[in-house]
């Protein structure tokens, strides 16, 4: 080849077009935006039907995660996201969906080798790092409060 | 006639005697619809899983072949079958009830092109009076193996590309009529640096670039000598670099240039992004579109180079890069 891989590399960068932001950074902002407020309505709902704060807040999560697999498994929830992007990423919704749709797919493969083995392809590394990441946090808690006298 | 002029392959006595295309839904909504042999609505064929179904569109499209041909698969002697899924299994599970000879390839979306190449050798050099060459790509199998859950809600990046649900036949015998296989080149596996999954254009383009101009110098031949030069599934971004890469040796490729991952569908309509990639488009295509016209005599002599990104997900998580394959099948009417 009479070119180097960093020469074709800028030709292959200059001609690879990128998303488009001013399209998805708004969408994103309006259809997360739109599950967030979703989740405000709910939780006003539940605290209006008599639940405390914390009671209604857990019925929240609950909802939107139950939709979030409604959708997922009528097909939808990908579609909606093809606009969304992180809108619909970001949310809890998100994670309820990157749960369900490898749920979904491997079914064919059987329920524990299928469906139980591959169920957390996707948010495995998140829950994982997510909870390393808590636990990191909470020595740091720690250690701040022993140091300013509080424990 | 010499077997060979440098390193390209000659052809003195191959023909393909048939050929057929199944595609599936989206596929037959694109420009090219009606020309396939038959259209699998339903993603998974009636089949209970989309790897089963993948096999089915292979088998469905050697059996139109072989009815063309009026051969029976005990009157065929040979195939050579690929698809993108681990072990060949559309290839290997699709064709067994068929029991003909089977030799499987992987060359990833260039498989077709190895194909015709194998089989045209191995008819021309006497070995069998026919071999067949077939090929699939299934979206939902593929994304299951490469990619994502198909319910998955990421959002694929403009240069991504789509794989097609479809699959080409085409059954190569000694020469008796058009389309005639003249010539082939065998592709370099070229790594150009590329590690982005979702610009396998990118990563292919390079081995287009290197298989035609090899073909063009051994051959004697320039863009002009062709009516077409048909690339598999370069997507817009790689169309756009082969342009690129041939400009900078002062040759122009474009107005002869046809790539089918940006034939098969309709980019503006549908969502595919950077166009059709996978085993069965340029598969589907060629044995759709391009060969009737070859047959025909529309086009007198086309050169046909089919490119694959060899990519393992597991060397690129590994921090490898996609390594890009073309195979060159010059096809002709007289």
């Amino acid at each position: 080849m009479n070119i180097s891989n960093q020469e074709y590399g800028e030709l292959a960068k200059r001609v690879s077009p990128p998303s488009s932001m001013t399209k998805t950074i708004p969408m994103a902002f309006v259809i997360g935006g739109a599950i967030c407020v979703l989740g405000e309505a709910l939780l006003n709902m539940y605290q209006a039907l008599g639940f405390d704060r914390d009671n209604a807040g857990a019925l929240t999560s609950m909802t939107l995660i139950f939709l979030s697999a409604l959708l997922t498994g009528l097909k939808l929830y990908d579609r909606i996201a093809q606009f969304a992007g992180a809108g619909t990423l970001v949310p809890i919704t998100g994670f309820a969906n990157s749960v369900v749709s490898p749920a979904l797919d491997f079914k064919t493969e059987g329920f524990v080798l299928g469906l139980g083995a591959k169920m957390f392809t996707i948010a495995g590394p998140v829950i994982v790092y997510g909870i390393s990441a808590s636990i990191i946090y909470g020595i740091i808690y720690y250690i701040f409060k022993v140091l300013n006298g509080y424990v | 006639m010499a077997m060979r002029e440098g390193k390209t392959f000659r052809y003195s006595n191959a023909s393909i005697l048939s050929y057929a295309s199944v595609a599936g839904k989206i596929e037959s909504e694109g420009p090219y619809g009606d020309e396939f042999d038959e259209i699998i609505e339903d993603n998974k064929g009636g089949t209970e899983t989309f790897e089963q179904a993948e096999g089915l569109f292979q088998q469905k499209a050697l059996q139109h072949a072989m009815d063309k041909a009026e051969l029976t698969a005990d009157q065929t002697d040979l195939v050579f079958a690929g698809d993108l899924l681990n072990q060949c299994t559309s290839s290997s599970y699709g064709l067994k009830d068929l029991y003909i000879p089977f030799l499987g390839i992987f060359g990833a979306c260039s498989t077709f092109a190895e194909g015709l190449l194998l089989a045209g050798a191995m008819v021309n050099a006497g070995y069998v009076d026919n071999a067949a060459a077939v090929t699939s790509s299934h979206f939902s199998s593929a994304e299951r193996q490469f990619r994502f859950p198909l319910n998955y809600g990421g959002v694929r990046t403009p240069t991504a590309q789509w794989t097609a649900t479809a699959s080409g036949a085409a059954i190569v015998s000694a020469a008796q009529k058009p389309p005639f296989i003249r010539a082939a080149t065998v592709g370099k596996i070229e790594d150009m640096g590329i590690s982005d999954l979702n610009n396998m254009g990118a990563a292919m383009a390079g081995a287009a670039y290197d298989t035609i101009l090899r073909h063009f110098r051994h051959m004697g031949t320039s863009p002009e000598s062709y009516d077409l030069i048909i690339t598999g599934d370069l997507g817009q971004v790689g169309t756009d670099m082969l342009c690129e890469l041939f400009k900078r040796d002062g040759i122009d490729i474009e107005k002869k240039h046809k790539d089918c991952g940006l034939l098969l569908y309709d980019r503006e309509k549908q969502d595919v992004h950077a166009g059709g990639s996978g085993c069965g488009c340029s598969a589907a295509m060629m044995c759709g579109h391009f060969l009737k016209h070859v047959e025909n005599g529309d086009l007198k002599r086309i050169l046909y180079a089919a490119t694959g990104a060899l990519m393992s997900p597991t060397m690129v998580q590994q921090g490898g890069n996609i390594p890009g394959i073309s195979h060159a099948v010059e096809i002709t009417f007289n």
